[in-house]
């Protein structure tokens, strides 16, 4: 009778199938990823049956449930451009490094005259202004918010003009704001828009689970 | 760690040796890299949003240059409603308002609340739409033709026309819930509207 011979090591599992699947779905993450920008504050918004996605095209006005208002527009060029008509009208100077960092900041919400302190600041000077400020103003004495959706309008317009985008794919303006927000403030703010004869946008909402027959 | 364990062979170290032939490649630890490769995975997934967030497309009028031609408020489809501080509550009345005779109802935000009070109301377009939608997936009507026609269904003039009236105290989420199951209920005549201090008085005195 032979004795059954204990093999010396341990047992090897073939798992090359199991790392092949694992980085093909590591692929697949990193390539369908699309990392969710600094924010400068939490929104929550209200959830709608809407199955329409928002256009990535938007000018964004951001409320959060303090009814603060922040901003952010995309596209270089127009950015660019914005910056220097905002500061000629309010009589801020900004360097070429201030419009530089300005392209690359996600949204603000800080007046004209924090501004260029804002763009100059580092990660935690912003972090504490963020949470510091009172939002973009925009009472009827000193509309800021408006200037700032004119002016960045106009832009993008001018920018659409010149580089022949069809309409259809033309800049939306998209109001994202908390479910908690008092309503009385996104009232003021589409009063806003309507002021500068804007009287077509969207409004961000999550997906609703609930579904209808 | 990451050393390559040359399993075969032997080498050939001593003279007395021959030379053998590898019996197997050389094995490559490949933990670190397995260990890392899941570290990602589990990194993306956890972070990957899927939900893009979606949107409500908003028309406010243009401001009228002239006020001759407004729109009259009907008696028959016109559909009030009054949303204030209370989260759970919706005030609505049919009709012009009048502060003697209006009746002030209430209701809630759920599906079994607004959603039935706008499909009752609504009745007729609901059928009007589904039967259109019935025959676009069948490929009978085109594209076009299906807006334009559930566009004339929804505007039409005997269809229910909501006012949405938000006092200073109402919060978004209840402005947007109502947005929301009016198009739920393809309503398609529907205004935001600021509430006037008789109907606040009204809700005052109601006691419900």
């Amino acid at each position: 009778m032979s004795k059954i011979k204990m093999p010396k090591s341990a047992p090897a599992l073939d798992m090359t199938p199991m790392v092949d699947l694992a980085f093909l779905l590591v692929t697949f993450f990193i390539l369908t990823a699309n990392f969710r920008q600094n924010e400068a504050v939490i929104i929550k918004t209200p959830s709608s049956h809407s199955e329409k996605i928002l256009p990535e095209n938007v000018m964004l006005v951001t409320i959060d449930t303090a009814g603060r208002v922040f901003y952010s527009l995309g596209g270089k060029e127009v950015r660019k451009n914005l910056l220097l008509t905002m500061g000629k009208k309010y009589k801020v100077s900004f360097t070429e490094t201030d419009v530089t960092r300005f392209l690359i900041l996600p949204q603000f919400g800080v007046p004209m005259s924090q501004l260029s302190q804002y763009i100059r600041g580092d990660e935690n000077t912003r972090a504490a202004m963020d949470k510091a400020s009172i939002g973009i103003p925009m009472d009827s004495v000193n509309n800021q918010l408006g200037d700032w959706i004119a002016y960045g309008w106009n832009e993008k317009r001018t920018f659409e003009a010149i580089n022949n985008i069809p309409k259809d794919k033309g800049c939306r303006i998209a109001i994202k704001a908390d479910g908690q927000t008092d309503y009385k403030v996104i009232k003021r703010v589409i009063q806003v828009f309507q002021e500068r004869n804007l009287n077509s946008f969207n409004l961000i909402t999550d997906m609703e689970t609930e579904q209808i027959q | 760690m990451g050393e390559i364990i040359d399993s075969g062979g032997g080498g050939g170290k001593g003279k007395h040796q021959k030379k053998r032939a590898k019996k197997h490649g050389a094995h490559i630890d490949m933990t670190p890299m397995v260990d890392l490769g899941f570290l990602l995975l589990t990194f993306f997934v956890l972070t990957s949003q899927f939900s893009k967030p979606k949107t409500m497309e908003i028309n406010m009028p243009v401001k009228p240059t002239d006020t001759t031609n407004t729109t009259k408020i009907d008696d028959e489809t016109a559909l009030t409603l009054l949303l204030t501080e209370k989260t759970e509550k919706i005030y609505y009345y049919y009709g012009k308002f009048k502060s003697e005779t209006s009746i002030l109802k209430t209701t809630d935000y759920s599906k079994e609340g607004i959603r039935k009070v706008f499909m009752k109301r609504n009745e007729t377009v609901i059928k009007q739409v589904k039967e259109l939608k019935e025959k676009y997936s069948k490929g009978e009507i085109a594209d076009t033709t299906y807006k334009r026609m559930s566009m004339g269904f929804k505007g039409d003039k005997k269809a229910v026309f909501v006012i949405v009236k938000a006092d200073e105290k109402a919060k978004y989420k209840n402005v947007i819930d109502v947005l929301d199951e009016l198009n739920v209920a393809d309503v398609g005549k529907y205004a935001l509207v600021d509430i006037s201090p008789a109907e606040k008085e009204l809700i005052k005195v109601s006691t419900l």
